[in-house]
């Protein structure tokens, strides 16, 4: 009876007696599952444009936060060494498409997907070599971003909002708006869409898969850019942000693996859900750190029912 | 003209079905298994068998159990690391709780306990595929490693919580721990190595290997042509996952001496996925192709400088080191996208009508 009431009664009474913390537990659930989101944004995207499962955006994510801090320490100014970097993630996108995947085009999907894994370690190597090892600071305040803190005072209790969380949530809820809008409206975007759909059909009306494939490895690498500079404003810039590539992974299994929408939605429950699981099921009873696969198993959990995700497209086979 | 195969007449099925129909395939394999047993150990220092000959064994025993997987059955996995895992905590209990039992008989037999957690975690290969199911079998690949640190039984409520290989003897010569000799390790890795290879290429040639490979092909046409897809998946899912446990028992007992739980973390697997793919899914020998390279590589890349003379800092050698072995692997895949295997089977073809281009 007393593990009974430790998993159905006691988590619930706490989440009643304080819904300050509650809120707090949320609050901090949504701020990463926003950043979980935008990687798998990126993935989502390159997945929809070329099939390929692009193992490498968490390490773009690191390799973008890196050269920006790089650079900045370099005595470049905090907004060049912006603009820098975004020329740097451009050149590895042309490089990328141009070394790796041009050779690869028509390959099967494995095959590609372990050329991601092997852009991966590279990076890693030359990123070591380039900026070292060590944790680095992120430029926040040099980037003009606030770095206080609100002080609410929800049901009496304490309930504190960081400013670079705010941003976070606002700077991430600006680039889907844009990045849809880009998607939806433009000449570019609907190309995009239209080689998601069929490759050969897109070819045969003009669209070229060499740029499109830049294009979108470029809008990835703006997505792993203001991914690093959020993330790392909370935990500092080093490879073992890496790990958090592979918290969007099953943010793309529960939302699916072509589907916008499923990712931030996918991404945001994950978030939120993992670290209520945390404070009030996982540190209590199961000794803690669940983090790690609590996500995993819940994507696991939901696949059983729906194969393809909760916003895939629905997998039709035919023999 | 070494593979000319004319005059080699095949009278009956059974000799045209043997497993080395060319008889130079045969000698080949006599020359390589003598160098195995007999010439390496004889030439090899304890450097050698310590950074290369027994670790290509084990990589390559554990990427076979992947590639029965990955590339027989065609249910993509990343979680082998932890089964890995399995198999060495498997055996570690075993070993402490009946100390008077063989060690040799211990490894094979923690591979049944991965075994049994493989086919638990291939449930939901019956329902999900392709890349959900690479990103479910990740999720075996968290838990156990977090369990793995977490359950102190496992590790007999070691301060450390890592476990420590004791001094195992069998008929009096130290197989396992400290005062083991490298050479009767490299023994026992062998001979285990030599029998589950045999087993498994005999058995992806029988009646469950061509499930297998139907069920890769296509799993719905499989399905139609009265293939049980739940029992082929799933003796992927255990004979894989027996092979990788056992693999994973040696690393630790005959290799590492000792673990950590984050030993047979994600980089874990990801290296021998590596060797599967680069060596050639589908395919036996392409295993340990993939092992020599990826094993030897940084080997061979942490003596060039020195033989050089060129002092280069450890730091960034290693770096060097990832971005290298990183860059081979695109340089493979596109130049043989279907592996070492099949560059070697290219070779083959060619021998056996040299001169002539036809």
């Amino acid at each position: 009876m007393e593990i009974l009431n430790k998993i159905f009664v006691a988590p619930f009474a706490d989440m009643i007696a304080a819904p300050d913390f509650l809120m707090q537990v949320l609050w901090e659930g949504l701020v990463s599952g926003v950043l979980y989101a935008l990687i798998a944004l990126g993935f989502v995207l390159i997945f929809r444009s070329s099939r390929i499962f692009n193992f490498a955006q968490g390490i773009m994510v690191v390799f973008a936060a890196l050269t920006l801090v790089g650079l900045h320490e370099m005595g470049v100014p905090a907004w060049i060494a912006v603009a820098l970097t975004l020329a740097v993630m451009f050149g590895l996108a042309v490089s990328i498409e141009r070394i790796v995947l041009r050779p690869l085009v028509g390959q099967p999907d494995i095959i590609l997907f372990m050329a991601t894994i092997g852009i991966t370690l590279f990076l890693i190597g030359f990123g070591e070599i380039i900026f070292g090892g060590e944790n680095k600071l992120m430029i926040t305040s040099e980037l003009g971003i606030p770095t206080g803190d609100f002080v609410l005072e929800p049901f009496g209790g304490l309930l504190i909002l960081q400013h670079i969380d705010i941003t976070a949530v606002l700077v991430a809820a600006a680039l889907v708006v844009s990045l849809l809008v880009f998607l939806n409206k433009t000449r570019m975007g609907r190309a995009i869409r239209a080689l998601g759909d069929d490759h050969q059909a897109a070819l045969s009306v003009g669209i070229s898969l060499q740029t499109i494939w830049v294009l979108v490895w470029f809008i990835a690498g703006i997505i792993a850019l203001v991914t690093g500079i959020a993330w790392g404003s909370r935990a500092g810039v080093s490879f073992a942000l890496e790990v958090i590539a592979y918290k969007a992974l099953p943010v793309l299994m529960l939302g699916g693996l072509e589907s916008i929408t499923g990712a931030i939605i996918g991404g945001l429950m994950i978030g939120m859900l993992e670290k209520m699981f945390e404070i009030y099921w996982g540190a209590p009873l199961l000794g803690g750190n669940t983090e790690s696969w609590f996500a995993y198993v819940l994507a696991l959990v939901v696949l059983l029912f729906r194969p393809q995700g909760l916003f895939g497209e629905k997998i039709i086979e035919r023999v | 003209m070494l593979y000319r195969t004319a005059g080699q007449f095949k009278t009956s099925y059974r000799a045209d079905q043997a497993l080395f129909p060319i008889k130079q395939d045969a000698f080949l394999l006599g020359v390589i298994l003598i160098c195995a047993w007999v010439v390496f150990p004889l030439t090899a220092s304890e450097f050698t068998f310590q950074t290369i000959l027994t670790p290509i064994l084990i990589y390559s025993l554990a990427a076979l159990g992947l590639n029965i997987l990955t590339g027989f059955a065609g249910q993509l996995s990343l979680g082998t690391g932890a089964f890995m895992g399995v198999g060495a905590y498997a055996c570690y209990k075993m070993i402490t709780l009946m100390p008077w039992m063989n060690p040799v008989i211990a490894i094979l037999l923690s591979g049944v306990f991965s075994a049994g957690v493989g086919v638990m975690f291939g449930i939901p290969s019956l329902r999900i595929k392709g890349f959900y199911l690479a990103i479910a079998t990740l999720a075996a690949q968290f838990f156990l490693v977090w369990l793995f640190e977490k359950w102190a039984w496992l590790y007999n409520y070691n301060a450390s919580g890592a476990i420590q290989v004791p001094n195992l003897d069998m008929f009096g010569l130290y197989v396992a721990g400290p005062q083991a000799s490298s050479m009767t390790q490299y023994y026992v890795v062998l001979f285990i190595v030599t029998l589950l290879t045999y087993l498994c290429i005999n058995l992806t040639r029988g009646n469950l290997g061509r499930t297998w490979k139907a069920t890769r092909d296509m799993d719905i046409a499989a399905e139609l042509i009265g293939i049980n897809l739940m029992k082929s998946k799933l003796t992927a899912f255990a004979v894989s996952s027996y092979v990788v446990g056992v693999a994973g028992a040696l690393f630790v007992f005959m290799w590492r001496g000792a673990a950590e739980p984050n030993l047979f973390d994600i980089p874990l697997s990801f290296r021998v996925l590596f060797i599967a793919i680069i060596g050639g899914l589908g395919s036996i020998m392409g295993n340990y192709l993939g092992a020599i390279l990826i094993v030897g590589l940084p080997v061979v890349l942490n003596t060039v400088p020195s033989a050089l003379g060129i002092h280069v800092e450890s730091a960034l050698l290693e770096h060097l080191n990832i971005m290298i072995v990183g860059s081979l692997i695109i340089f493979f895949l596109i130049i043989e996208p279907h592996g070492l295997n099949q560059l070697w089977r290219l070779i083959r073809e060619k021998l056996t009508i040299w001169p002539f281009p036809h």
